[in-house]
């Protein structure tokens, strides 16, 4: 039972790049009549880039909010730096989601405060201490480091789709977190914009160093970010590997999802 | 002649995708469980509501937002209560030549039920949805899933101004529709039966006892907690996408109303017998 489950030291881990820093295992999880995981494994390792793509509703945004405690999983343990975070209470996340920031699909940005106050956000709830010319500064920094320098007076509402998405990354990594969730980065986005996107999480990763688990089920996206990439299917994850593995991959779902991105970029034969 | 159309039954489970009618017993449940979550929202909305850190500017907005501008909706309704009320009792009380005491059974009317309850039910409607549409968007848009994402807790930044805002709300909307209600009753018996306004306020303010007046406002402090409380549940158990929005904000004002009429039942009880 939840509620009384020992409250765990909350020590994380701090693990070395390349060492396994995130462990989903035997995770269950269903609404109602509807299994969205059963018995799925997964390990993230620090400092790489995962991709996680799966079809719609295969339950992809579910398992980054399982890892911050946004949902909670059925059955299963979720390992991150050595702790368990499905015994974790609603307030023991409060460490977790200081280190594991999230970068919401639709942006998620609060309408009725500014681009500023957005990033603003989550250094008045992790930082009380800071200072109004520090926190200036530090919005004005993560501005600039996603290219929207200038833009803190702005509403969201004024605010292209990229532009808003970029913002949402702004406000994620204003505590300066060690992994980035990134819950459908490119969605409805030209393929500029996309292109852009995708740069960015590169970026990121060079910059700050950071982990980050992105799903998606643009492919193009996902083997242009990703240094290992996990296919969710059938409420598991059906293989996970390097580009190249999934590439050559011989699982149906893999294939499948491949070779439909194939058809699609490929000449149509026009009658005369 | 049959005109029945055939549908095969491949087609018919097209149209209707395969949604079991949840049993009475699974309602019941249902119900149940989602009391119990209330409940439980309830408990931890006023055990932050006391603990520090407030948030006074949050708290100062949401009373201006909610309460300012429901004044005019509020006031307009007391007026025409206070006007019919007056009217019907003058008229009434005139067949057995008492209309003299029209002041008196008007304050009663007003300060104990009319007052408190109409502005619950008007104010309610238009508070109670208010809130369920906004945190319900909020829900739909990921926003509050960014808040608790952000290090910040909802019932913190959402449920507790909003709530305390309807608790401060309601009782001075109420107080000002005693008021506004009583003036305009005067106004009406004194131009319908030609009932001086001295003799109406003397005989209103003869008769009220102090309890009459506090057990409307205390009235009016429960209905604000209960349209705060089930406006931002509604609003926060949002489910399927905007016309889930839709269904809670509908579902808040039925909501809302039915449990005012029921509060006011029990409170009226209370108050009378203490």
């Amino acid at each position: 039972m939840r509620l009384s489950a020992p409250r765990p030291s909350l020590e994380f881990h701090r693990p070395t790049p390349g060492e396994e820093l995130i462990h989903f295992e035997h995770l269950k999880k269903s609404f109602g009549p509807k299994r969205v995981f059963d018995d799925l494994e997964l390990s993230v390792n620090a400092g790489e880039t995962l991709v996680v793509i799966g079809g719609s509703g295969t339950g992809k945004s579910v398992l980054l909010k399982c890892l911050i405690g946004l949902l909670y999983p059925d059955a299963g343990r979720i390992l991150f730096q050595g702790q368990d975070v499905t015994r974790f209470r609603e307030e023991d996340f409060f460490a977790v989601r200081r280190l594991v920031a999230m970068v919401f699909q639709g942006a998620a940005l609060f309408d009725s405060l500014t681009v500023g106050e957005n990033v603003a956000y989550p250094l008045r709830e992790h930082f009380p201490e800071l200072s109004p010319e520090e926190l200036s500064q530090r919005v004005a920094e993560k501005l600039a480091l996603v290219n929207l320098p200038g833009t803190e007076g702005m509403m969201p509402a004024d605010l292209s789709g990229g532009m808003r998405k970029r913002v949402g990354l702004a406000r994620a990594i204003a505590t300066n977190p060690e992994i980035i969730l990134w819950d459908e980065p490119t969605t409805g986005l030209d393929p500029v914009t996309t292109q852009s996107i995708n740069a960015m999480i590169n970026s990121m990763k060079e910059k700050l160093g950071c982990t980050s688990i992105v799903v998606t089920h643009d492919m193009v996206s996902a083997f242009a970010v990703g240094d290992r990439i996990a296919m969710l299917a059938n409420r598991r994850i059906v293989q996970a590997g390097t580009p190249e593995e999934m590439r050559r991959s011989t699982v149906p779902e893999v294939r499948a999802f491949l070779d439909a991105r194939r058809a699609e970029l490929e000449p149509r034969e026009v009658a005369s | 002649m049959s005109t029945s159309v055939e549908v095969s039954p491949g087609a018919s489970t097209e149209l209707s995708p395969a949604e079991p009618t949840p049993s009475i017993s699974a309602r019941i449940r249902q119900r149940l469980e989602s009391l119990g979550a209330l409940a439980v929202m309830t408990g931890k909305v006023f055990s932050r509501a006391v603990r520090p850190p407030y948030d006074w500017g949050a708290l100062v907005y949401h009373t201006e937002s909610l309460g300012v501008r429901s004044m005019p909706i509020a006031l307009l309704t007391s007026t025409f209560a206070g006007l019919v009320i007056s009217l019907q009792f003058g008229f009434f009380l005139a067949r057995f030549g008492v209309q003299y005491t029209v002041g008196r059974v008007v304050i009663l009317t007003l300060f104990r039920e009319l007052a408190p309850v109409l502005t619950a039910l008007t104010v309610g409607a238009r508070i109670g949805s208010g809130i369920a549409a906004e945190l319900g968007s909020m829900v739909v848009t990921e926003q509050v899933d960014a808040i608790r994402a952000l290090g910040a807790d909802p019932l913190r930044k959402l449920v507790v101004p909003r709530v305390l805002a309807c608790l401060l709300v309601l009782p001075t909307l109420t107080v000002l529709a005693d008021v506004i209600g009583l003036l305009a009753g005067a106004l009406a018996v004194n131009l319908q039966y030609g009932i001086t306004l001295e003799l109406f306020f003397q005989g209103a303010l003869d008769t009220v006892f102090l309890s009459d007046f506090t057990s409307g406002v205390l009235k009016g402090a429960v209905f604000g907690v209960i349209i705060g409380l089930v406006g931002c549940f509604k609003g926060l158990t949002v489910e399927g996408g905007t016309e889930g929005v839709g269904r809670a904000t509908t579902q808040s004002v039925a909501i809302t109303s039915v449990t005012v009429c029921l509060a006011d039942f029990f409170i009226t009880k209370l108050t009378l017998y203490l």
